[in-house]
């Protein structure tokens, strides 16, 4: 996709990343409600990365993505009720409930399926750019996965493979490690690298690597655009390390809203931010800072945003009562989908 | 009718498949072994470079590259060589592989092809002598197939590569120089249909891979001593021909599993659990089974030989259940 920005675009993306916001809030209050078990993994934080990675790709493109999903398969534009369906393990859902949080895929729009173990989405991601390269075309396959996932032994494997056989592999890097307490803290496991600088592993392997800000639509645009376009031009495998503070939520094991449901006025009016999360709101929150931009540039009033606002919070409250409403599948499908049936081999 | 070896019987299977199917890719390092056989895969090489894959030493990556590669339409042949090879790569096999079709809510196949060449092969120890069936039928997902003879082999690799499901297939690399009266046109050999190698009234003996000729040794032997021995050979561990299995012992009244996998959650622990269960009225006597010990393999000859099974070992197997 060329690099052409209405304002329709524009739009559109920031209302992706408020789809996104306003589905993964609903999802933390239908756990506290009892409505799903599972653990859970948040993108809140790092919306942007994945919203502006999705503008750089076309119909055609491969995707894989892992525990941490929801964000990326509703910016590639997943329907919210089937994703939060498959979320709370309902039949109707993505995948009838079988996936769950961590293996929620859409094959329709390009994913793969979801591998939650880390490192696996690299490889499989590698896979897939096989298989195109080899389809002759000029699309592309791309891995999301987060910082851990370089500790690995897996994805130095797969990198290798990419780059001897210059496959078209996108891999993003979402280092969302940046303030993460980790488990001697008390909270999810963060990063443990001896590598401190994690552009000198693709770097290693001959892979053109860039970092950018994660937070910023425009920047991960930029560089994502640059990556795809290299893998298109049949010159192999590319890299992007998108770097995110560790939103105040994800640093306990299990998701929380520290800051209760964002509250969009905020993002103009800075009366209510409080010392403790001044610098989520004026510096990391990536809608925030992607609305505050489009609202400078008069590509948007306050009055859209309130409005984009409500009508993402019209659409999750069908999307969340949809899902709830869905039966949850009964027992004895529990060993469908073991095999493929004969007749559809 | 041809005699034909394994390997060529292989060959056969692979050249049918580059000619249908212009998404067939075969990876993987000495297909063929590295016994004199390998040879056999030369003209292969020859023909079809472009889309025969030498990997890297990096088993967990590239069975799950071909994994990626099957989910968006290609038909992977992946040949990981020697069985314990897969160890490394068992995350991609049982976590990736094995339930991607399943976890998708069965919205993304993985027709893919692992090959395997397991068993105790002269001197190779510990890391090369395994037999990990049991490893991968407690994988569900995965059809597993141990084929005995060249015949079976072209039968039942045609069906492997044609299947939408992930197919492993286990090889004995004592078997890759065996020859067989096998058919020159292609044909499938469907899944879950065991082979009755010899028919029998007294006693029903189950075997697979290698180690159906030695019970076929072992039952001629018998028939000297007036035991009719039945040997069913399974051809598929799933699906399983339970059903012949069954029938046999409800003539025979008698049981023995002879394998190379290990005893314990092994192949003829399962087969003896599935006819204890289902078949126990038709039981005359105690299931036996002859199956390889709990125990890594050693190099020294004396050693494989205590440790696999033999003529010797499956008749005394036989001797006990009539007794």
């Amino acid at each position: 996709m060329c690099g052409d920005w209405d304002t329709r675009r524009k739009l559109a993306v920031l209302e992706r990343m408020m789809i996104i916001r306003r589905f993964e809030e609903r999802l933390v209050h239908l756990f506290e409600a009892g409505e799903f078990m599972a653990h859970y993994h948040l993108y809140i934080g790092q919306e942007a990365t994945g919203a502006a990675v999705m503008e750089a790709l076309l119909p055609g493109d491969k995707l894989a993505t892992t525990h941490r999903n929801h964000g990326h398969v509703l910016a590639r534009g997943a329907d919210p009720g089937a994703a939060l369906a498959e979320i709370l393990c309902r039949e109707t859902g993505l995948n009838g409930g079988y996936g769950g949080t961590l293996h929620l895929s859409d094959p329709d729009l390009g994913f793969l399926a979801t591998s939650s173990i880390v490192g696996g989405c690299i490889s499989l991601a590698t896979g897939a750019g096989f298989a195109l390269r080899n389809g002759g075309g000029d699309q592309v396959s791309v891995a999301f996965f987060g910082d851990g996932s370089l500790e690995e032994g897996i994805s130095y494997e797969s990198l290798n493979l990419a780059a001897l056989w210059s496959l078209p592999v996108v891999y993003i890097c979402e280092n969302n490690n940046e303030g993460a307490v980790g488990s001697i803290g008390g909270g999810f496991p963060a990063a443990m690298s001896s590598v401190k600088d994690l552009t000198k592993i693709p770097d290693t392997f001959g892979i053109p690597v860039e970092t950018v800000d994660g937070r910023d639509v425009d920047a991960v645009f930029g560089a994502a655009s640059r990556a795809v376009a290299h893998c298109r031009a049949g010159n192999g495998p590319a890299f992007v390390q998108a770097v995110t503070e560790r939103w105040e939520g994800s640093k306990p094991l299990w998701p929380e809203l520290p800051m209760g449901d964002t509250d969009m006025t905020m993002i103009w009016d800075d009366t209510n931010y409080g010392s403790r999360n001044e610098d989520w709101y004026r510096n990391q929150d990536p809608i925030f800072l992607y609305a505050r931009q489009l609202l400078a540039e008069g590509t948007v009033s306050q009055a859209d945003i309130s409005a984009l606002d409500a009508e993402t919070a019209g659409l999750i409250e069908a999307a969340s009562q949809w899902a709830i409403d869905s039966p949850q599948p009964p027992a004895e499908t529990a060993l469908n989908h073991v095999f493929v049936p004969e007749m559809e081999g | 009718m041809t005699m034909t070896n394994y390997c060529d019987a292989m060959a056969d299977v692979f050249r049918t498949a580059f000619a249908e199917d212009p998404n067939f890719t075969i990876m993987g390092n000495e297909v063929f072994g590295i016994g004199p056989q390998r040879h056999q895969f030369e003209p292969l090489q020859a023909e079809f470079a472009d889309r025969i894959y030498y990997p890297p030493i990096s088993e967990a990556s590239y069975t799950a590259l071909a994994a990626g590669a099957a989910m968006c339409g290609h038909r992977m042949f992946l040949h990981i060589g020697v069985a314990s090879f897969a160890y490394p790569a068992l995350s991609s096999i049982a976590n990736e592989i094995a339930t991607a079709y399943f976890s998708s809510g069965g919205r993304i196949k993985v027709p893919m092809v692992i090959h395997l060449n397991h068993g105790i092969v002269m001197g190779t120890g510990s890391q090369h002598s395994e037999s990990p069936q049991p490893i991968f039928w407690n994988t569900p997902g995965l059809e597993l197939v141990v084929p005995s003879c060249a015949y079976d082999a072209k039968g039942l690799m045609r069906t492997a590569i044609k299947s939408d499901n992930p197919t492993v297939i286990f090889t004995h690399g004592l078997l890759y120089g065996t020859e067989d009266e096998v058919p020159d046109e292609d044909y499938e050999i469907p899944f879950g249909v065991a082979a009755i190698k010899r028919g029998g009234a007294d006693v029903t003996l189950v075997a697979t891979s290698l180690t159906v000729s030695v019970a076929l040794e072992a039952a001629e032997k018998l028939a000297a001593d007036g035991i009719d021995v039945e040997v069913i050979d399974p051809r598929t561990l799933v699906p399983l021909d339970k059903e012949s299995i069954l029938s046999s012992v409800a003539k025979t009244g008698r049981l023995v599993i002879a394998d190379e996998a290990r005893l314990s959650c092994g192949v003829a622990s399962e087969i003896s659990a599935i006819v204890a269960e289902e078949g126990f009225k038709h039981l005359r006597a105690p299931i036996v089974r002859a199956a390889r010990p709990d125990a890594p393999v050693s190099a020294a000859p004396e050693h494989e030989a205590a440790v696999k099974p033999t003529p010797d070992k499956i008749m005394d197997a036989v001797y006990k259940v009539l007794n």
